[in-house]
């Protein structure tokens, strides 16, 4: 196995990116370390990033929603000569496994879709000033950004150079961005999307692929102009403090990996158990300064940053794992009223940003290609913010029994605080047949028994104590015996009824034409495109359509 | 407004029954004199200059000599004549007929590669703009606007492909080659290179050795083209550079001759004393142009050369001539990588390495060149040798931009370079020296005291003749 990945990070660690605050301005400078990608079968040119960038530009973003929470607007920058950002390296992708290549096309995804939500939530937004050409995963970067200034110097352009150059096609994004964010015209975005060498000057703006031009000499002036126009009107922001955010590192123990709230063990059948653990009577902020006091390690904040690192390792370290069981263990009491904390400070910003965060990291688990089984044991306590972890799961199988009882509950958080990718909560696209049955399980506010929940239909199955084990042991054994392929797209089909949104397009098509096209010999045969780009050899295509 | 087409642009492309070309030039013209008057050689549009003019391509027409106002100059469009049945003669369409119209597949790679090509030429006419005031002679000014006007026609070449072959695309691209400028903070020239400004003559003299060179050897891999038109227009335009490259030799060597001349006179003394420049200033001078032009190669390990080898768009120089294989696939090519502590010989596919194949022919042939330099020294017994930097010396592009090294090739820290630099490359002081000698000297037969005159003149002139009615 390669060298695990490590998720954490922070600014002074950075290697490939310069984060600087002034006021309520913040810089994200991009200037990659040739050397120093995640491996060192790859050189990093022209600013192409791999995961480890991407991860250090997630980190930074969240640095900026909680540390520095006066800013107000982000500026994405470069920090070389007439190039912004060349893209995903090609190398890096060519050498690596399938597996991953997807598992990276979705951080990158996750983090552009993290940058628009501090937009739409936050109150943060941004402006990408391209100093030079922004190709392929650049572009897709830049359209991330709220707006996109680009330098008219008669050669900088924009451009997604993946089908004519490589066979593939932008994979974070990129089309989908194109025509349903911006909404460039249809056949625009065919000739665009065809064009190697991209779009520049005064045809970029006629087209919508970028929003202003300015000339080299003016560009630092034209950057702050739109800066000013964008903080105009938002709110004031002067007198937060920022919240520092302590790192999230397990102690790893073999095949376990214990948090503080979360513990994760790798099991010998292809299953990992994740256990989140409720504080016994956890301290209850009462006003936003006491969350801001708490900050990074109140308790709800600092478990869902240890799920999240769960599930990037999961993902990226762990790939042979293909069922996921999620328990929980503490006091529906203690979930509830921490809900109702939540609830009750959610007009302070740092409340708000947590918010957010639990927002984020349950649509990671909606997006995590493995199965998801949420076990509703003695001790559990699947209620509120944690009944979106049962509801998000593929199954959920809850210990029907008396003398055993479990309880779970519902809090107002259930209500709409956790939109999935396709923008409805979790339990509307449960009932999508039946929508009454989401006032029914929201009038049920509090706790409630194992039948009660299965009366609700919160139980995929709900068998008694003699059953219990017996039931799970098959379930499991079958579940980690099917095509993992096959389990993949059906899990993804299932989860995401109801309406599309840019977000469900997004990772659709990443899994269903993105992921289709990386494994076709057309790309990645021994003449595929992708693996003959940067060799002597020219691509020979099967010029069969399907 | 109706212009006569064949008198006023001297062709062979049959631009008087070419109404897409007639169209586009109609627009491109009036602009191309505009930039002329506003970039092309300042205070000397009105003055009666001795050039040459092609105006066939047949022995007798494409060297026709007599005085001309710059703006008058008749720019033509010149194609070698076509070969018969050619055949791509490299790459993976080997062997197929050569293409007459543009493969659409390889369309926009080409419109790039035109693209870059043309952009130089406009770029140096810039770039040189201000020498005029300081000519050393008529003999050296008239030889500036020579090439000055013949840039200008090599612009005109590659606008005609972009005009006949690229659709509106290549209108675009043939206005903004006039956009661009040279040394500009907005709009700069493609290449770094060719913004920076060529102050003085002797920078001069080494631009039209060593980047004019450069355009030879990117126009002789571009006469490879398996796109015909472009094949063509290139070899043609050969022809032109080979004169850019005497004036800048000779002139370097007539300072070289002047200096040695000056050390004769006066033995043991400082050559500076008497005007002249000192060998050891001159090779300065050579180190600066020969290793930035040595960049405009690109990266030693290059998966575009590769592409564009391998599309059969940009072969090697002389590839029929000087190679037995041409898919030039299982071949490696040995480059010393630099791995920032050391130089570690490395076979890469040889279709990677074709910008270093050029680079390399490129570089011997300026080799040669020292040698002549060193010839001067010698026929006055002066123990001095002229060389050329290795070519992992000052570079800003490619690997070896990443490290320091000596003109030798060999590997230095940071320290010892500033250390050291100075006795490599102009100063500061240097170029105060060498600037405060450029003083204009427009009198027919007369010469600036830092260079000798010329063996003799253009077209069998002689050297007094008045190049240039002043």
């Amino acid at each position: 196995m390669a060298e695990a990945i490590n998720f954490e990070t922070e600014p002074s660690k950075y290697k490939h990116w310069k984060l600087e605050i002034e006021g309520e301005r913040a810089r994200l400078i991009m200037q990659v370390k040739e050397d120093q990608g995640l491996r060192s079968d790859y050189i990093l040119k022209l600013n192409s990033y791999d995961l480890g960038v991407d991860i250090e530009l997630a980190d930074a973003v969240r640095r900026i929603r909680y540390e520095h929470p006066q800013v107000k607007v982000v500026v994405l920058g470069g920090a070389m000569d007439r190039i912004f950002c060349a893209g995903a390296n090609i190398m890096m992708l060519r050498s690596s496994t399938h597996a991953f290549k997807v598992n990276f096309c979705k951080f990158t995804n996750e983090t552009r879709l993290y940058i628009e939500d501090a937009s739409e939530n936050s109150n943060i937004k941004f402006l990408c000033a391209l100093n030079g050409t922004a190709s392929g995963g650049g572009y897709e970067l830049a359209m991330a950004a709220d707006r996109i200034l680009l330098v008219d110097d008669r050669s900088s352009a924009v451009s997604f150079p993946e089908t004519p150059l490589l066979g593939v096609l932008p994979g974070t994004g990129g089309l989908t961005r194109l025509v349903d964010k911006r909404k460039v015209r249809r056949d625009r975005a065919d000739v665009f999307s065809t064009i190697a060498e991209g779009i520049k000057g005064k045809r970029a703006v006629e087209w919508n692929l970028v929003d202003d031009l300015a000339s080299l000499s003016a560009f630092e002036e034209k950057v702050d102009e739109i800066v000013g126009e964008m903080a105009a009107g938002l709110p004031d922001k002067a007198d937060r403090k920022g919240v520092a955010l302590k790192p999230i590192l397990p102690t790893i123990d073999d095949r376990t990996f214990r948090y503080q709230y979360v513990t994760m063990t790798l099991g010998e059948d292809r299953s990992a158990e994740v256990v989140l653990t409720v504080p016994a009577a956890p301290v209850q902020p009462k006003s936003g300064a006491e969350a801001q006091a708490a900050g990074s390690d109140w308790w709800v904040f600092k478990a869902f940053r240890e799920l999240d690192d769960c599930l990037l390792r999961l993902r990226l370290n762990h790939d042979q794992v293909g069922l996921v069981l999620l328990k929980t263990r503490g006091a529906v009491a203690d979930i509830l009223a921490t809900d109702a904390t939540l609830e009750a400070l959610k007009d302070d910003w740092f409340v708000n940003e947590v918010r957010h965060h639990l927002k984020r990291v349950l649509k990671r688990l909606d997006l995590t290609a493995k199965s998801l089984f949420a076990i509703a044991d003695e001790g559990s306590c699947f209620a509120g913010t944690l009944l979106e972890i049962l509801l998000a799961a593929d199954r959920s199988y809850i210990l029907n029994d008396p003398d055993f009882p479990v309880a779970l509950g519902v809090s107002t958080m259930n209500g709409g605080a956790y939109p999935m990718p396709n923008g409805l909560s979790r339990l509307q696209t449960r009932f999508l047949g039946e929508p009454e049955r989401v006032g029914q399980v929201l009038e049920a506010l509090g706790e409630f028994d194992a039948e009660r929940a299965d009366e609700l239909g919160l139980a995929t199955s709900a068998p008694d104590e003699i059953d219990w084990e017996d039931e799970l042991r098959v379930a499991i054994e079958e579940r980690v015996s099917f095509s993992p392929d096959a389990l993949t797209g059906m899990e993804a089909n299932l989860r995401f009824a109801g309406p599309e949104t840019m977000e469900t397009k997004i990772f659709g098509r990443l899994s269903a034409w993105q992921n289709w096209i990386f494994q076709r010999p057309n790309a990645v045969g021994e003449r595929g495109a992708l693996t003959c780009y940067g060799t002597p050899n020219r691509p020979e295509f099967n010029f069969q359509r399907t | 407004m109706s212009i006569n087409y064949s008198e006023k642009i001297p062709n062979n492309v049959d631009l008087s029954s070419d109404r897409r070309l007639q169209r586009a030039l109609e627009k491109w013209q009036p602009a191309y004199l505009d930039w002329w008057a506003e970039m092309g050689p300042t205070d000397f549009n009105d003055k009666d200059v001795y050039l040459r003019t092609a105006v066939s391509v047949d022995r007798d027409g494409w060297a026709q000599f007599g005085y001309v106002k710059m703006p008058d100059y008749r720019w033509g469009i010149f194609l070698t004549p076509p070969e018969k049945d050619r055949k791509v003669g490299f790459g993976d369409h080997l062997g197929e007929a050569a293409w007459q119209e543009v493969p659409g597949e390889y369309r926009n790679s080409l419109r790039r590669l035109i693209v870059t090509q043309a952009d130089t030429e406009p770029a140096s006419v810039e770039q040189q703009r201000l020498l005029g005031h300081t000519a050393p002679s008529l003999y050296d000014l008239r030889n500036l606007f020579q090439v000055n006007v013949e840039e200008g026609r090599h612009l005109w070449a590659m606008v005609y492909l972009l005009h006949s072959y690229f659709g509106k695309d290549g209108r675009e691209e043939a206005e903004e080659l006039l956009e661009r400028r040279s040394g500009n903070a907005d709009r700069p020239r493609i290449l770094s290179t060719f913004n920076e400004p060529v102050q003085d003559w002797l920078s001069f003299f080494c631009f039209t050795t060593f980047t004019d060179r450069d355009g030879k050897y990117q126009l002789l891999a571009l006469a490879e083209s398996g796109f015909d038109p472009l094949a063509r227009s290139c070899r043609f335009m050969l022809t032109e550079e080979a004169h850019h490259m005497f004036v800048g030799q000779t002139g370097i060597n007539r300072t070289i001759q002047r200096t040695c001349e000056v050390m004769k006179a006066h033995p043991g003394e400082d050559v500076t004393k008497y005007g002249a420049i000192p060998l050891e200033m001159i090779q300065k001078w050579i180190n600066r142009w020969a290793s930035s032009s040595v960049d405009l190669f690109g990266a030693e390990i290059s998966s575009n050369a590769a592409t564009f080898f391998a599309q059969g768009l940009k072969g090697r120089a002389h590839e029929e001539k000087n190679y037995e294989r041409h898919d030039a696939l299982d071949e490696g090519y040995a480059i010393a990588k630099w791995d920032g502590k050391s130089l570690v010989n490395e076979d890469v596919p040889l279709r990677n390495a074709m910008n270093e194949v050029l680079r390399t022919d490129y570089w011997n042939d300026n080799a040669k060149q020292a040698v002549v330099w060193t010839k001067t020294t010698a026929s006055f017994d002066i123990p001095f040798e002229f060389s050329i930097p290795d070519r992992r010396f000052n570079r800003k592009i490619g690997m070896y931009a990443d490290g320091f090294f000596t003109p030798a090739g060999e590997p230095i820290d940071e320290a010892t370079w500033n250390a050291r630099r100075g006795e490599w490359l102009p100063t500061p002081e240097d170029e105060a020296y060498v600037k405060a000698l450029m003083v204009k000297c427009h009198e027919p037969g007369k010469y600036a005291g830092w260079i000798a005159p010329p063996s003799k003149g253009i077209n069998d002139q002689g050297v007094d003749f008045e190049y240039v009615k002043m």
